[in-house]
């Protein structure tokens, strides 16, 4: 017995009488053949009270440094946002934390509507009028629409921007490998999708084209000349979309675009190294029958009463089986209620003010930065929350010394994209004020500064 | 209420109702009015530069996202009296098959909290998340031993994502050794509806394999069928009828002799921990339910992780980054951690980042807590809460009505046949559940596994206690008993729950999957 | 449809698919006992006229709330008329499966493929 069983030797006795055995292991050497039984116990450490396990997980911990601990500008797919009270607290309620899907509506209402009204949202952001309740992230949501793309029109090349997540690129060249489509990439020019490489890439076979606005360098893409040069093509234009800058930006709806999806961990989500969050995925009415994940609609009762059940079902794995738009069985319910919350709290006037602050401070730092000798913009596109730096000095060793002063100064490029070694991708949220912006800039100034001098020092020619 | 309301002679609507059910749904965009706010955002504090100068109207929104506009107050109290609307784990009995709905222990919640994980970045340099790399090396370890199987990824993002990592490396596995014909996977007609979903995305061809009279796989069917067509079986045992196949042995056996590989679906692993191994079966590949057997909460649907561990055969196509460990330095440095991606036959990668590490810390911590004696206690406590439960519906008669489909013994959870009920009490399975919901309690797994005609899958867990099981198996009994007199009280069922039987057809021929609001104004107004 | 029935002049499909014949071209559409197992019909998922079928193969989907299955052409030849009112009224499937619920006309292209369609009788046997 442990602290999470109850059969004490009184119930054990009495249990297996009404069963009708002997013993706990009768029961299992009734059914479980000796040759694959083990025989032996686990080779793991013994289980240990709750405050010992509290005191090793904060052990742990301790050796992480996180936002908490330093000045912390880095993004690439995931943004230190503030997350209030209220999202953490309503996620932390048994009746939204700990039942399963919503098998059996009657008693599922709570959840059923908050997939309704996060798909509303969704729809809002996008301007797409389908939204599904959620996916597990955005780059396995760029792959699902991928997915989608061939499902519906069986060609067989996916166009996909350089300019697009490294991770998102990566994971859609993994998944095209199974279900069979070849991807092209095209290149970046200036920073954003180079638009003459992008349209010859596009032809006749062409299942999709797939881009990111702001894309991975920050910038803004122009979403409605991307999407419409794949007009005389059978593509499917998907866009992956940052949701906070969409409190700003031209939504996908009005820009041509097919299926929106995106990373969802900026709306009221923990960091938490990367997961779990969720992945938004919308698109056309046309669309409304392919799409992946559970879907919430409304109806009635026999009473009358207004209600909310899984519809579409016969889309999803559990009825279709082989013919599936997708195979989510569990998805990111939970982290979609903290997404919905997060929306509901900024509120309409909330989110194109948070929008334009991001605007302002991201080019304050952007000017603040490239005034620094030897760092200069990468481009000069318009950015919303992230710009690209180069730094003529080597970036590892530069990040290496800010850390020291507390200050996470951004993620190299060089990793990445070989093609922009130097370079620094830098992310601003609310949480960065003015005065953490002139930090960074005296803490990177020095940095590099020192960095060219102890090579020089060295007799290191750059 | 009184009898004669449950049974629906006194309507609802004559005054009888909860304020649950008297409550009008409305969704949130229905509430609040303009101005209110919950957010406060903060100045710019920086020069101010002319926005349109900084973003074009070309690229602009030309109205904002019509969102609530409420305070936060408002915003509470919709969103947890919502919550009052659900049903949940830690509220009731959910003996839901195939789930695993045990107890989500609650330091979970505070050591995933502890900023060092819950703000840690996955961007964040290596030698600065030592924590978090050692972590989830650890949980790696724990699980290979749990299921034999030596090389782990903690990537995928739940149990259908592993299953996808699992026949993405068998066919590079097959495509490296020139085998590819190999465009076949087999699973048994009991599989669970995510496999053949699967299958067909990583471009292979589903074949069924039979089931024999005892419910597990039919060997005959197996050896005619496991050819140098077939890249992988794919198998869960004990299987979703919560029967462990005897002849396991021999079916990966078979598997093997054609060439392929044997994939395991760990949706039952609550069945067997520290009983026997998967590994030790014969598989090839399993993949994790950390929110089945490993407590991560399920969210109302997620989030969940699907970790897999793999042979030595398969190590080389696992996704990256690995997790890698340098032993310390001898002189009392402490070993540490790094992120590899040097391993040229890998598959690549299937999502972005590290994986779900919110959940690996519940899991970690989850293991940490029981040990090697504690797991084994959980599918011990798993197996002997299910067949004590089969035993009090045999003594109380349900039985007879509701016989179990296979066997006597089951695993876990065990699947029960509502084809004589519904022929002589003249209820169906599903009329059974939503009466349930009337007794305070989730239903079991209704229709399926497909095979067993008017199914009942019933997974009780080993955090029950006996009380509960005893309550539960009361429960279906009166129920049974009060079909024998009335059988339309459950046809009309239920009746006590925040909404009643909900008109499903409807809602997929004229589907409403969002709020419609109203036309949007110009983003000055 | 309370009852089942089976049409005498109507031949049948051993997966559950009438067809009305008259003269070169046909009338197709599904069972009783096929809509009864689908459940109530959500939604008709049609093909294009001027597309082609095949004897034996799906030409089509129909989904009920709880299953989508394939519909199987009994004949084969070029699709020439939709039933498009369908799109509005997926439940004449169930209500009248031989009548308002018809799904497509098609012109044959190998009429003596009727040889192999089973009559009224031999098709409710095979359902017993």
């Amino acid at each position: 017995m442990s602290r999470y069983t109850s059969a004490t030797p009184d119930d054990l006795a009495a249990m297996l009488a009404a069963i009708g055995v002997g013993s706990l292991d009768e029961l299992f050497d009734r059914q479980v053949p000796a040759g694959v039984r083990l025989g032996r116990a686990l080779d793991l450490p013994a289980g240990r009270p709750e405050q010992d396990v509290y005191a090793h997980l904060r052990d742990l911990a301790a050796r992480n440094v996180s936002a908490e601990d330093e000045l912390c500008f880095i993004g690439g797919g995931m943004y230190d946002h503030y997350v209030p009270a209220v999202v953490d607290m309503l996620m932390e309620r048994s009746e939204f934390l700990t039942p399963y899907t919503p098998y059996q509506p009657e008693v599922s209402q709570g959840g059923l509507q908050v997939m309704f009204e996060y798909q509303t949202a969704i729809s809002e952001l996008t301007g797409l009028p389908v939204s599904n309740a959620s996916v597990y992230e955005g780059p396995s949501a760029v792959a699902a629409a991928a997915y989608l793309a061939r499902l519906a029109n069986g060609k067989g090349r996916v166009v996909v921007s350089r300019a697009v997540h490294p991770h998102s690129r990566q994971t859609l060249a993994t998944t095209a490998a199974g279900f069979g489509a070849e991807v092209v990439e095209v290149g970046m020019r200036d920073g954003v999708t180079d638009s003459d490489a992008w349209a010859a890439a596009i032809d006749d076979d062409t299942s999709a084209v797939v881009f990111q606005s702001p894309n991975y360098l920050g910038a803004v893409e122009d979403a409605a000349a991307l999407a419409q040069a794949a007009k005389n093509s059978p593509a499917v234009v998907i866009g992956s979309y940052d949701p906070i800058p969409l409190g700003i930006l031209k939504p996908p709806g009005e820009c041509g675009v097919d299926v929106a999806v995106g990373e969802g961990q900026p709306l009221g989500n923990r960091l938490d190294f990367g997961g779990p969050s969720f992945g938004f995925f919308a698109a056309t009415q046309a669309y409304l029958r392919r799409m992946p994940g559970r879907i919430a609609g409304e109806t009635r009762d026999v009473d009358g009463r207004r209600g909310f059940v899984l519809t579409l079902q016969t889309r999803e794995q559990h009825i279709r089986r082989e013919k599936a738009t997708s195979n989510i069985c569990t998805a990111q319910a939970l982290n979609a209620l903290g997404g919905v919350v997060y929306l509901t709290w900024l509120g309409r006037a909330g989110i194109a003010e948070l929008g334009e602050l991001l605007l302002q401070r991201t080019h304050y730092a952007r000017e603040t930065l490239g005034a620094l000798p030897s760092v200069e913009p990468l481009h000069t596109q318009p950015v919303v929350r992230e710009f690209a730096v180069r730094l003529d000095a080597d970036v590892a060793a530069v990040v290496e010394r800010c850390a020291a002063q507390g200050v996470n100064p951004g993620v190299p490029l060089g990793p990445d994209y070989p093609e922009l070694d130097g370079g620094l991708l830098v992310a601003i949220t609310e949480r960065r004020s003015r005065a953490d912006i002139d930090r960074l800039g005296q803490v990177l100034g020095a940095a590099v500064a020192a960095e060219r001098e102890g090579r020089v020092a060295a007799g290191v020619a750059r | 209420m009184s009898a004669r309301e449950i049974s629906g002679e006194v309507p609802a609507a004559a005054g009888m109702q909860s304020p649950l059910q008297r409550e009008q749904a409305r969704t949130i965009f229905e509430k609040g009015a303009r101005g209110r706010r919950a957010f406060s955002c903060p100045a710019p504090a920086v020069p101010a530069a002319d926005p349109q100068a900084l973003l074009p109207a070309e690229l602009r929104r030309a109205a904002p996202p019509r969102l609530p506009e409420i305070s936060e107050p408002e915003l509470v109290r919709h969103y947890v009296r919502l919550s009052k609307r659900n049903f949940d784990l830690d509220s009731g009995f959910y003996p839901l098959g195939s789930c695993t709905m045990k107890h989500n222990p609650r330091l979970h919640e505070r050591v995933a909290a502890l900023p060092g994980h819950a703000r840690l970045h996955p961007r964040q340099h290596p030698a600065r998340a030592q924590g978090a790399l050692e972590l989830m090396w650890r949980l790696e370890r724990a699980l290979a031993e749990v299921s034999g199987l030596p090389h782990v990824s903690l990537q995928p993002s739940a149990g259908s994502h592993g299953e996808l990592a699992g026949v993405l490396l068998t066919r590079a596995y097959h495509a490296d050794r020139g085998e590819r014909g190999r465009t076949k996977v087999l699973t048994p007609d009991t599989a669970h509806g995510t496999n053949p979903a699967t299958v067909t995305m990583a471009g292979l061809e589903v074949v069924k394999v039979a089931s024999n009279a005892d419910g597990g796989v039919d060997l005959e069917d197996l050896r005619a069928k496991a050819d140098d067509t077939v890249a992988c079986l794919m198998l869960t045992n004990p299987n979703t009828l919560g029967i462990f196949d005897p002849h396991i042995e021999q079916i990966t056996e078979i598997v093997k002799d054609a060439g392929a590989t044997c994939y395991y679906d760990g949706a039952n692993l609550n069945a067997i921990m520290g009983i026997t191994r998967p590994g030790d079966m014969g598989f090839d590949i399993v993949h994790f339910n950390l929110h089945k057997s490993f407590t991560q909460p399920h969210g109302g649907g997620g989030p969940g992780s699907g970790p897999i561990a793999v042979s030595d055969r398969i190590e080389p196509y696992l996704m990256v980054p690995r997790i890698v460990r340098t032993a310390g330095d001898g002189n009392g440095g402490p070993a540490t951690f790094a992120l590899s991606e040097d391993h040229p036959k890998s598959i690549g990668r299937l999502r972005g980042f590290q994986g779900n590490y919110g959940t690996f810390v519940r899991a970690y911590a989850y293991i940490c807590s029981l040990g090697a004696e504690g797991l084994r206690d959980a599918s011990e406590t798993a197996v002997l809460n299910a067949n004590y439960l089969v035993a009090r519906l045999r003594e109380l008669g349900v039985a007879e009505h509701l016989p179990l489909a296979f066997g006597e013994l089951c695993m876990h959870e065990f699947v029960l046949s509502g084809a004589p009920m519904k022929r002589d009490l003249k209820i169906r399975t599903l009329d059974l559940a939503k009466r349930l919901l009337d007794h305070g309690v989730h239903p079991p797994t209704v229709y399926f596994p497909l095979i067993v005609d008017e199914a009942l899958l019933v997974e009780p867990t080993e955090t029950e206690t006996r009380e509960t099981l005893d309550d539960f198996a009361q429960a279906l009994a009166a129920i049974l008993r009060e079909a024998a007199e009335d059988p339309e009280i459950a046809r009309q069922a239920p009746y006590t729950t925040p909404v009643r039987r909900l008109d499903e057809a409807g809602a997929a021929k004229r589907p409403v999957i969002r709020q419609p609001l109203a036309e949007a104004e110009p983003m000055n107004a | 449809m309370a009852d089942a029935s089976y049409p005498d002049d109507l031949r049948y499909h051993p997966e559950h698919d009438w067809v009305r014949i008259e003269g070169d071209t046909a009338t197709f559409g599904i069972t009783w006992y096929a809509q009864d197992a689908l459940g109530e019909v959500v939604f008709f998922d049609p093909p294009e006229v001027g597309s082609t079928v095949t004897k034996d193969d799906s030409y089509a989907e129909v989904e009920s709330v709880k299953a989508v299955s394939d519909v199987i052409a009994p004949l084969s030849g070029e699709i020439v008329e939709v039933n498009t009112a369908l799109g509005d009224d997926p439940e004449a499937i169930n209500n009248d499966p031989y009548g308002a619920g018809w799904m497509v006309k098609v012109r044959l292209s190998d009429p003596s493929e009727a040889d192999d369609l089973l009559d009224a009788s031999a098709y409710e046997s095979s359902l017993a």
